[in-house]
């Protein structure tokens, strides 16, 4: 076998918490692993499957319901060949007795070798990565972070912006991403601001300001409550789910008022720029923050970013494990 | 059996005394302070400073109902490490302290188990549920040097309002931890940038500023006296400087790591950096030596809180609030307010004894708390100024070891505590 | 070791041999192995389109994906950004595998595998332009260019000018071998 590409960077990291603690390069390695990996899945009557982490465990342990996220990554383990185990815990039983600690204790004692993680509590993935051995995947920790669904997002964003130019090695240098809705308790928002800046993007964050973060301008992004001004010179337009409980805790006054101020539809979408696409994390709210016809129109680029969501994860489980 | 302390240099704020000399101590007492005095025994206290024993009027020694996090024992020796020999203990145990037979519960285990003097306060509320008062005659009879439903606020502005009043008839402090709940909501750490980063639910400033300047006010309605707890913020000492100039009955403290740490500390999501109220930011460290500076903190408190490893091994934002503090609050102090130049150490050592004792009224048997005095009951806390060491928890006589100074370099190393004539710490 | 000449001559004769042993040329299909094997495939596509006048298909293999040693941890961080594209179906096709060096044999095991996981060529053939030996697998080139015993510290290098600027073939006996 020839000594091929051993110029190309190396990935060191043992987990992956947060785009955050992530450098320009690493981020850029692991959207340039996807490529394989979506071909892959779209191998038509071939085997949608390689057998880079075969007999490998993958534990999915998912304390928050989340079908969308659980079968991303449960297919990015079964596309590499691994095993794959899912955990599903209603949070309020983890409460009481066992620690977080003793359940990856007994889940390493089977010999798990990623394990990955969504939980309702910030930090909950980095202190199990400070304190074992298994490769530790965020999977959304509270309103912290949500890492790869930053890299599913930097990735579709880039692709597009490759086809755009026609130009494959185009960087999203200068693209800029508004990010629309509930800021204060979106992981999403906060790993594409990381993620997006890092990439030389420029994100404005833009929501009701009883749903704005405080001092979130000091993570690297503009900040605005009006939208229109948010997605005035956007290439990107991207839309937040809101949370239906979030009006009993008096945080907007009604779907009726966040509609008339947030939703993107046809609309508000008349004073974006023509070329900008359209994108939201899932699952939608139709009609509420993001209209039918826009989710499901030309510039939506949403069902792409879940078929991007299982080549990067499947990057990222590979990067992890074969490095 | 005479005991005599030599070569040591004496700190005795109410005296404003700080020069070397000698100290003899016969059974119990301070039997003479002055120059070349002998004794049966001698402690050689060269290159150290002689003081009253420390004084902490906000500890959490847990006992009854939280045994495992620390005991009126456990909780005594911590306290004794720490160059500490009279402490307030706070009242939220389970059950509250909120009855006589509590309060002389507590003064059995202390009169059994402590190694230094143990000043129960008791709860201002029964059942600590902010509705009804508690029979504070009968508590104040009974030993209770202060109410406090320290843990929680009382909410309702009525209630509070006739807690005071009351009090303040019996000749009690009403301790005060001031928090507006209702902004509460799930916040685990300060409402700022980092708290944004983490994605942690804030505990806005203003949560504590509002009940601090309710309470005072309240203090000032009824004429009475208020202690205000652990103040953290700018805008907290602010108030209190505002209020002191209008003439208010208000004393306030602050605990080390308020003057020591940020809420950077918290990055990483270790739960050791988690406490109620929760650490500030940078200017606010800053407010908190000005204040401390020029006299508007009145003194220093650890709010020693116990928490087991286990209790403390959990994901942040489920972790219970609380940092122990007595076996490192006078290094802190050294560390950060004499070396840095905020305060002398002879204000340092006010600050830490004779100020406390006086805010509560500490007094035992006929003696008052927090000072050196010959014919006094020997109450003393010897320690090298200079001397540098590294936190470490394993070390602590705490049971717990939830502290967020682990691997800090410290400077002032307590040696020997005395109390009553005996050695309770060193050796 | 072998000049852009000497290549183009061998390339020659490897196009004359897949014609020969071919008779239905829709049938076949030309895979480079990423990253040389592609434009090696391409020039035999060229030389076999002006003997004979008919294109064959031309596709790359990334084969990162099947190697054996990402999995044993051993290619500590090279995890390789090629991908594997062709847009036609290989069932029932003969596939020539083309590769610029072989030699341990198994970037061509991994080859095999991940053709095989695309669906069941007729036959799957191989086409090398150098084979230096010091093979680990029991598998040997259909079309060869040229053969050369080498050591393990031996080192050889394909340059080809779409991608290196040059057509040259290098070899670099080691100090040690030649002692």
């Amino acid at each position: 076998m020839t000594p091929a590409e051993t110029s190309s960077p190396v990935w060191t990291r043992k987990d992956l918490i947060g785009l955050e603690d992530l450098s320009r390069q690493e981020i850029e390695m692991i959207l340039d692993t996807a490529p394989q990996f979506v071909a892959v899945s779209k191998r038509g009557s071939g085997i949608k499957k390689v057998p880079l982490l075969q007999g490998r465990l993958i534990v999915n342990w998912f304390f928050e319901p989340s079908t969308r996220t659980r079968t991303s990554f449960e297919l990015a383990a079964k596309r590499l060949s691994a095993d794959t185990l899912t955990m599903n815990v209603q949070a309020s039983s983890s409460k009481k007795g066992e620690t977080l600690h003793d359940t990856l204790d007994n889940i390493e004692a089977m010999h798990s070798d990623v394990v990955v993680i969504r939980h309702s509590f910030a930090g909950s993935a980095h202190i199990l990565a400070e304190r074992h051995d298994s490769h530790i995947i965020n999977a959304g920790d509270g309103a912290h972070e949500h890492p790869t669904q930053g890299l599913l997002d930097a990735f579709t964003i880039r692709d597009h912006v490759r086809k755009q130019k026609n130009d494959p090695e185009a960087t999203i240098d200068g693209v800029r991403v508004a990010i629309i809705g509930d800021i204060s308790h979106s992981r999403v928002a906060r790993s594409n601001i990381w993620g997006l800046t890092k990439l030389g993007a420029s994100v404005v964050v833009c929501g009701p300001s009883t749903l704005m973060p405080q001092d979130i301008a000091r993570m690297g992004c503009e900040v605005t409550t009006n939208l229109r001004e948010a997605i005035k010179d956007a290439d990107v337009v991207y839309a937040l789910r809101i949370q239906l409980e979030r009006q009993a805790k008096c945080l907007f006054p009604s779907i009726r008022e966040y509609i008339r101020l947030y939703r993107i539809d046809n609309e508000s979408l008349k004073h974006a720029p023509e070329h900008a696409l359209i994108m939201h994390p899932g699952p939608i709210n139709r009609d509420l923050e993001l209209a039918t016809d826009v989710a499901d129109g030309p510039r939506s680029v949403i069902l792409e970013q879940v078929s991007n969501g299982v080549a990067v994860r499947m990057a990222v489980m590979h990067l992890l494990v074969n490095s | 059996m005479s005991l005599v302390i030599k070569n040591g240099h004496l700190i005795e704020p109410t005296a404003k005394f700080s020069a070397p000399t000698d100290i003899l101590i016969e059974g119990k007492f301070v039997k003479q302070i002055g120059k070349n005095l002998s004794g049966d025994e001698v402690i050689d206290a060269k290159g150290c400073v002689v003081c009253p024993g420390l004084v902490d009027i906000h500890v959490h020694f847990r006992e009854p109902g939280f045994e495992s996090k620390e005991t009126i024992a456990s909780g005594s020796r911590s306290a004794a490490r720490g160059g500490f020999t009279s402490v307030v203990t706070m009242a939220n145990t389970r059950p509250v302290i909120d009855s006589a037979g509590m309060v002389e519960f507590v003064n059995r285990r202390a009169r059994e188990t402590s190694l230094i003097k143990i000043h129960p306060a008791a709860t201002a509320t029964k059942g600590m549920q902010g509705l009804e008062m508690t029979e504070m005659a009968e508590l104040k009879a009974v030993g209770a040097v202060a109410v406090t439903d320290d843990g929680k606020d009382i909410s309702s502005s009525w209630v509070m309002r006739r807690v005071l009043e009351y009090a303040n008839m019996v000749g009690l402090t009403y301790c005060a931890h001031c928090e507006d709940e209702s902004l509460m909501e799930g916040g685990a750490m300060n409402e700022g940038y980092n708290a944004t980063r983490l994605g942690i639910p804030g505990l806005p400033k203003a949560m504590e500023e509002i009940r601090i300047d309710r309470n005072i006010r309240l203090a000032e309605l009824t004429g009475a006296k208020i202690h205000i707890q652990h103040v953290t913020s700018a805008g907290g000492v602010e108030i209190v400087r505002a209020a002191k100039a209008r003439g208010v009955r208000v004393t306030c403290e602050s605990a080390p790591h308020y003057w020591t740490l940020t809420d950077e500390a918290v990055v990483g999501f270790g739960t050791n950096a988690k406490m109620n109220p929760p650490l500030r930011e940078a200017h606010d460290v800053e407010a908190i030596k000005a204040g401390i500076a020029d006299g508007t903190i009145d003194c220093i408190a650890t709010d020693h809180a116990p928490h087991t490893p286990t209790e403390k091994d959990v994901e942040f934002q489920l972790a219970p609030f609380g940092i122990v503090g007595l076996e490192t609050s006078l290094a802190l102090t050294i560390t950060g307010l004499v070396e840095t130049g905020v305060i002398t150490l002879e204000r340092a050592i006010e600050l830490m004894t004779s100020v406390p004792a006086r805010i509560l009224d500490l007094k035992y048997d006929k003696f008052e708390t927090g000072v050196l005095r010959e014919g006094g009951y020997a109450d003393i806390c010897i320690f090298d100024p200079k001397a540098e060491w590294t936190a470490n928890p394993n070390e602590f006589h705490s049971l717990s070891r939830n502290t967020p100074f682990t691997g800090m370099k410290l400077r002032g190393l307590v040696k020997k505590t005395i109390w009553r004539g005996s050695l309770v710490y060193g050796t | 070791m072998l000049d852009a000449e000497a290549m183009d001559t061998a390339l020659v004769r490897l196009a004359q041999e897949i014609v020969a042993n071919n008779e239905d040329l829709h049938a076949v299909a030309l895979m480079g192995i990423l990253k040389r094997g592609r434009p090696l495939a391409d020039r035999l596509a060229a030389h076999i389109d002006n003997m004979t006048g008919q294109r064959v298909r031309v596709g790359s293999l990334a084969t990162t994906l099947y190697r054996d040693d990402l999995r044993s941890g051993k290619n500590v961080g090279s995890v390789g950004t090629h991908v594997t594209h062709f847009d036609f179906d290989v069932e029932g096709l003969t596939v020539v595998l083309v590769d610029d060096v072989l030699s341990t044999g198994r970037t061509i095991r991994a080859a095999l595998d991940e053709i095989i996981d695309y669906g069941r060529p007729k036959k799957i053939q191989l086409a090398c332009l150098v084979d230096r030996g010091l093979r680990e697998l029991p598998i040997q080139a259909d079309y060869l260019g040229w053969s050369i015993s080498t050591k393990y510290e031996d080192h050889v290098q394909v340059k080809l000018k779409e991608i290196d600027g040059e057509d040259v073939v290098l070899l670099e006996r080691s100090a040690e071998a030649d002692s």
